[in-house]
């Protein structure tokens, strides 16, 4: 075969590059037969239209992948999402998922912490360590991390709306434990705008909320080098029901909309852009599933090069956490549930996911358990090390049905995306509910669908059976809520009174102006300011937002 | 469908914290699809907002949902606020994510009706005109 001139150039350059730096995991990679397996299959012929849709893994437009060797370098980052009841409680669960061999973790964070308010508010009443852990300050951080040294594990946050405060204990604990912000990995979500639309922890009006994200890049980008400050989210959105189009429509869209609300802020669009991370979902149609992860890929790669004339590589790379699609579990056969996660990361694995969350077969029915989690965790584990899926990159290009699915999503993705723009951007379209209404009637389509039968969901419309005993579920201690109360009543007697009101007084202050609130969020949690009374000042500043 | 006079009324909340919406947003639409006229509330309401939305409305049943675990003190914590009112004709119903063993003691503390997931739609739809028909009896005897 003639050399062609792209590939050449890739070979040189790309990924000789990349191997000096991250050698292969393996010296060969083969098969029981001892047959060699292919770093890249290729077409037989690279012609324009090749180069153009497809390109080589670690190049533009990245459709097979953001690195030159994939999984054969590293593999995806093994994330568990957990948290419930007590820092302590789920101190204890971190560190036996690190000794299972997860390589990352995710904090859950329960509703009152995501929407600010203390475990002593009256909105909280029920929800306390319910959903993930509850913080109401620096003291509860300190337990979360204790003997977890945050210099050498990665963590990802789920925590939106009131992000900049819970970045800011962390990264006073990191501080307490001697570790510096530039060795802090990882990722916090505040992607606030899907908030208004799916999910609901938000607390804020979506402009002073766009503020503290731009705060939050604008100080990341200075002290935290390796942390991704924002996982743009479309997980929710296709939990709320929206389609495959949809969530690569609504999520890049957002991403626009914190791309633009950054470069008027005055950000160098080249410092910021590669900090931004993606979170999609991975649902039951695996080959759809597969075609939307490559055409987001493409995509996003297409909009920071061509709409934002984006000059560093890194800031086309659309890299992307998956989780297994919650809503597709189901309460009768659980053991079932094992069987759609497989399948539903499989999905993301051949999508070229840079992290992944599976599911846990119980999760239908509650919180899962430590022997459910183990099971989800040892999936993709078979899946890294047993399917032979990883040995090769993008298995899944120049498949007919593939390539024609991922340039279908792109195209309608981009449509949508252009009728959003049309009609004023994302906020306007929130605001008209255009967006929701969107999502509402995809969710609506889906389900009568499988009300009527047409969708066959195996042991929910079709394959029933009866079912004696219902497994064990994971309670949380319902005196979580009481304790933590207590030590929150506690901290107050025992802290700096002054020092406190104090440090929210300045943040008050600085809020009012178009200062960089990080600072200021920073100090005060220094001074074990709760959660609640740090989101107080800024709603006093910023008003509430009210779903209408 | 809803006897010979007018449509039955109800109400779907969200009590709580709770944001995961879809269920209640179907169970609202299918209800309205079938004949009924109903009240969403949105999500992230006390249960006194969702009773005194509930007597304003002037409806026969309450619906509530909740995916986040707090079932055991939100959806009493309604019927409480029923009864606060001096209300003892509006059914109280629920559904989410809410383990068997927890149904019982719904039940017992005045929850008429208990969905998980997977429960066909019809079933649901026939515990709300239950629900209607029999406030409509103590009414219109």
């Amino acid at each position: 075969m003639e050399k062609n001139k792209d590939l050449t150039e890739w070979q040189d350059k790309v990924l000789a590059k990349s191997l000096a730096r991250f050698p292969e995991r393996r010296k060969r990679f083969t098969n029981h037969g001892g047959d060699e397996i292919p770093l890249l299959a290729l077409p037989e012929e690279i012609d324009d239209q090749y180069v153009r849709q497809l390109g080589f893994p670690g190049s533009y437009p990245y459709t097979r992948g953001v690195q030159p060797t994939m999984y054969r370098g590293r593999l995806w980052t093994m994330r568990q999402y957990a948290g419930f009841s007590s820092a302590a409680e789920s101190n204890k669960r971190y560190r036996y998922l690190l000794e299972q061999g997860t390589t990352g973790l995710s904090v859950a964070f329960d509703l009152p912490t995501q929407i600010g308010y203390d475990s002593d508010h009256p909105m909280s009443l029920g929800e306390v360590g319910k959903v993930g852990v509850a913080i109401d300050s620096l003291a509860d951080m300190e337990m979360l991390f204790d003997q977890i040294p945050l210099d050498s594990v990665s963590t990802s946050m789920t925590i939106n709306s009131p992000a900049i405060v819970l970045l800011a204990m962390y990264v006073a604990v990191a501080e307490k434990q001697g570790v510096a912000p530039q060795k802090l990995q990882g990722t916090i979500q505040n992607d606030v705008l899907k908030e208004y639309v799916a999910r609901g922890t938000y607390i804020f009006p979506p402009q002073p909320s766009l503020r503290l994200i731009t705060n939050i890049f604008q100080w990341c980008g200075e002290n935290t080098p390796s942390f991704n400050t924002i996982s743009i989210s479309g997980y929710h959105i296709r939990e709320a029901g929206s389609t495959a189009v949809q969530e690569v429509a609504f999520t890049l869209a957002n991403g626009i909309t914190y791309v633009q609300t950054a470069l008027d802020a005055g950000l160098e669009l080249d410092v910021f852009a590669r900090r931004l991370a993606f979170f999609f979902n991975a649902s039951s149609d695996l080959l759809e599933e597969v075609a939307k992860f490559r055409a987001a890929r493409r995509l996003w790669a297409r909009l920071m090069k061509e709409k934002f004339g984006a000059k560093n590589p890194a800031s086309c790379m659309l890299r992307f956490h998956t989780q297994t699609a919650g809503n597709t579990l189901t309460a009768q056969q659980i053991d079932n549930n094992i069987v759609r996660v497989t399948l539903q990361a499989l999905a993301a694995v051949l999508g070229g996911t840079q992290s992944l969350h599976t599911n846990s077969r119980d999760e239908a029915l509650s919180l899962p358990t430590e022997d459910s989690v183990r099971t989800a965790l040892r999936t993709q584990q078979i899946i890294a090390h047993e399917s032979g899926v990883t040995d090769t990159v993008d298995p899944l290009a120049g498949s007919y049905f593939i390539e024609q699915l991922t340039d279908r999503i792109e195209r309608e993705a981009v449509e949508l995306i252009d009728k959003i723009e049309k009609a004023g951007g994302v906020v306007a379209a929130i605001e008209d509910g255009f967006i929701q209404r969107q999502i509402e009637n995809a969710a609506y389509e889906y389900q009568k669908e499988i009300e009527s039968g047409e969708r066959m969901i195996v042991g929910v419309n079709s394959f029933q059976i009866t079912e004696e005993s219902r497994p064990p579920t994971l309670r949380v201690d319902p005196e979580v809520e009481t304790m933590q109360v207590a030590a929150l009543s506690q901290l107050k007697k025992t802290r700096n009174h002054d020092k406190v009101q104090n440090s929210l007084k300045e943040l008050d202050q600085a809020a009012r102006t178009d200062a960089n609130l990080f600072a200021y969020v920073l100090a005060a949690v220094k001074e074990y300011a709760t959660l609640g009374e740090i989101c107080d000042v800024l709603r006093q500043v910023f008003g509430e937002y009210k779903q209408h | 469908m809803h006897n010979n006079d007018s449509p039955f009324r109800v109400l779907i909340g969200k009590p709580g914290l709770d944001g995961h919406d879809r269920g209640a947003k179907f169970i609202a639409r299918a209800l309205r699809d079938d004949g009924f006229e109903v009240i969403y509330t949105g999500i992230r309401r006390t249960p006194e907002e969702i009773v005194a939305a509930a007597i304003q409305e002037d409806v026969a049943a309450i619906g509530l949902s909740s995916l986040s675990g707090a079932h055991l003190r939100l959806f009493p914590a309604v019927v409480e606020a029923l009864r606060k009112a001096g209300v003892n004709d509006i059914a109280v119903l629920g559904g989410g994510v809410i383990p068997e063993e927890d149904i019982r003691q719904l039940k017992e503390a005045g929850i008429a009706e208990v969905f998980t997931p997977g429960t066909p739609l019809e079933v649901i739809l026939e515990a709300f005109r239950n629900a209607c028909r029999q406030h409509r009896e103590i009414h219109q005897p």
